[in-house]
């Protein structure tokens, strides 16, 4: 009975079979490669496979069988049909010294772009402060910033941080995943067609520059240098860059003149947005080691040059480091050639 | 590749090839990533328990780590089942979906952690609001993260090959003793008819008996209004018997015996 279509299934079921086997084994098994006899074999069963789904396309079957062979063949075609580039290896130094910092520079009007909000932002900050001192609880939503500077330094100074004298690394991994968290928020906020970036970034800058004002106003300029100086250069570049990374994306989204596709806009960031990232993230894992264990302690524990000597020595390393490093090496995949406003370097 | 009906999503292969993709919806979504969230908070707590030990030494050491435990838990679980598992996490793998490009191709890994990290962004306000509203506006079901990362995920539903030895059988097909007839009833049944009625006689064994004798009754009405075979052919051939020989007329392609 129903010769033919028997006939069809004993014949093929043993291709089908082999391809269901190997697909199996490349979804479980992360390492799976094929050598080239292997891959042959492989593409020779998913053109038997697309033949017989095919075949049963003008033949009345049965919708399992059809079913069946889609997803054989909707299985194998990701496999076969990828062609995009992939690493072969992932090499963490090169990628930090080479790929990292070429990125930022390849995305280097995004960054002015997030600096100039966060400036404004603590020019907006400062301003407020100056012209309604009443409204330092509502700019400084910190309880330990609402209180006079100066009787904040003389406090810290006394008791030499005994408060963080049993949490120190406690405190600084909750500091490192917080920035995480935010700076991810920054970037993913992109997404707003850049909206919810600016926004934060100025946020943050009206936070810091109303803290600065507040801080200078009171005569605390040393005290404030010395605390937020060795963690602060390293930790608000890093958010600038998650701006950074959040403005990369709204670009893409909006793809002003680009000529492109939506998705083709955005499959040009996606590695982009991750080597920011992770960037970011380490930036942020040293910030958070600074601030917990070093940038705490005050006069008389550690003299305000030496803590405001650090914060500018990471910061020249750290404007070195984006500016120069990996400029000999392969200079990356040209994404924003494609996307106009990528300010190439 | 065009856009298919809204629960599936039709691909063109380069060799000219169709298939449909199954998209998972909103629902199914949501009870996979319950499971997820059930397993972070799971690991989470036996990390957490484990990291307890290192406060004999310290506890402020073992606090510190607890936190970023924590936190690299929670942010580190899609990425890294997604990636180790192609496209799948716990909670997607017991429901049978997968994480694929949006043009049915291999993940990358940047579009992994793309989706991952905007995740942040669907969970607004509250409960994957905006990845929930956004999914039942998409035509591929794709929240934020998902249009951002040019990602879909699909349904795998367990597929097996259909049983066409419960069609076997032996039996004279008194239709095949009229071969002009026969010819002309392969001419007359539609793809969609012998579809219907090949599905009825590999499911039968499922049918309640009414409804079995209902529904091969309806098709074999149908059948005999497309070619009436004369009445040696067709008298007393139950339906089920009728509607049989049809499918076997239809389906060899070389016609009968």
């Amino acid at each position: 009975m129903i010769i033919d279509l028997e006939r069809f299934i004993g014949d093929e079921k043993p291709f089908w079979d082999e391809l269901e086997g190997i697909l199996d084994r490349m979804e479980q098994d992360v390492a799976f490669t094929m050598d080239l006899a292997a891959v042959q074999r492989f593409h020779y069963l998913y053109q038997r496979t697309s033949a017989s789904l095919a075949r049963i396309d003008g033949f009345a079957a049965a919708p399992e069988l059809r079913r069946y062979l889609e997803s054989l063949v909707a299985r194998s075609f990701g496999e076969i049909h990828e062609t995009r580039e992939r690493p072969h290896c992932f090499a963490p130094w090169a990628w930090f010294s080479g790929t990292f910092p070429r990125t930022f520079r390849r995305h280097i009007r995004k960054f002015h772009l997030s600096l100039a909000t966060t400036i404004v932002g603590c020019l907006f900050g400062g301003a407020a402060l100056l012209l309604d001192p009443a409204d330092k609880e509502v700019l400084l939503p910190f309880q330990h910033l609402t209180g006079s500077p100066t009787e904040r330094v003389s406090r810290e100074e006394q008791e030499v941080n005994k408060h963080l004298e049993k949490e120190k690394l406690t405190f600084s991994s909750s500091l490192m995943t917080h920035n995480t968290q935010v700076s991810i928020a920054c970037m993913a906020s992109g997404l707003t067609f850049g909206i919810g970036t600016l926004m934060l970034l100025f946020f943050n800058g009206v936070i810091l520059g109303a803290v600065i004002f507040d801080y200078v106003a009171a005569g605390q300029t040393l005290f404030l240098a010395g605390w937020l100086l060795p963690h602060g250069v390293v930790e608000i570049p890093a958010i600038l860059l998650a701006g950074q990374g959040g403005l990369i994306l709204a670009t893409a989204l909006i793809g002003r003149d680009s000529g492109l596709p939506l998705a083709q806009r955005l499959r040009l960031v996606w590695g982009d947005l991750v080597t920011l990232m992770g960037g970011v993230g380490i930036m942020l894992v040293w910030a958070g080691l600074i601030e917990g264990l070093f940038s705490q302690y005050h006069e008389p524990v550690l003299p305000y040059p030496v803590k405001i000597g650090f914060g500018v020595a990471e910061l020249t390393l750290l404007v070195l480091f984006l500016s120069r490093a990996g400029a000999g090496g392969a200079g990356g995949r040209k994404v924003s050639a494609n996307i106009r406003g990528g300010g190439d370097v | 590749m065009s856009s298919g009906r809204r629960n599936s999503m039709i691909v063109r292969t380069p060799e000219g090839i169709e298939f449909s993709i199954l998209l998972a919806g909103p629902v199914v979504r949501f009870l996979a990533w319950g499971i997820d969230v059930a397993c972070i908070s799971l690991t989470s707590i036996t990390v957490g328990s484990l990291l307890r030990l290192f406060s004999i030494l310290s506890l402020d050491l073992g606090m510190a780590l607890i936190v970023l435990a924590n936190f690299i838990i929670s942010v580190g679980y899609g990425i890294c089942c997604e990636w180790f598992w192609r496209g799948q996490t716990l909670g997607k793998r017991l429901l049978r979906l997968r994480v694929v490009d949006e043009q049915g191709l291999r993940l990358q890994f940047s579009q992994v952690v793309v989706r991952n990290l905007l995740r942040i962004v669907d969970t607004l306000p509250l409960l994957y609001m905006a990845g929930g509203v956004t999914c039942l506006i998409s035509s591929k079901s794709q929240r934020l993260g998902d249009i951002a990362a040019s990602t879909i995920v699909i349904r795998n539903p367990e597929i097996s090959l259909p049983e066409l030895e419960l069609l076997a059988d032996e039996k004279f097909n008194s239709l095949c003793e009229h071969p002009h007839l026969a010819a002309r009833l392969r001419q007359k049944v539609g793809r969609d008819e012998l579809s219907i009625a090949l599905r009825a006689l590999l499911r039968r064994e499922e049918l309640e008996p009414a409804a079995r004798v209902k529904l091969f009754g309806e098709l074999a009405e149908h059948f005999r209004s497309l070619v009436k075979f004369p009445h040696e052919a067709v008298d007393g051939v139950a339906d089920e018997r009728y509607v049989r020989n049809v499918v076997d007329v239809v389906c060899k392609r070389h016609g009968c015996g």
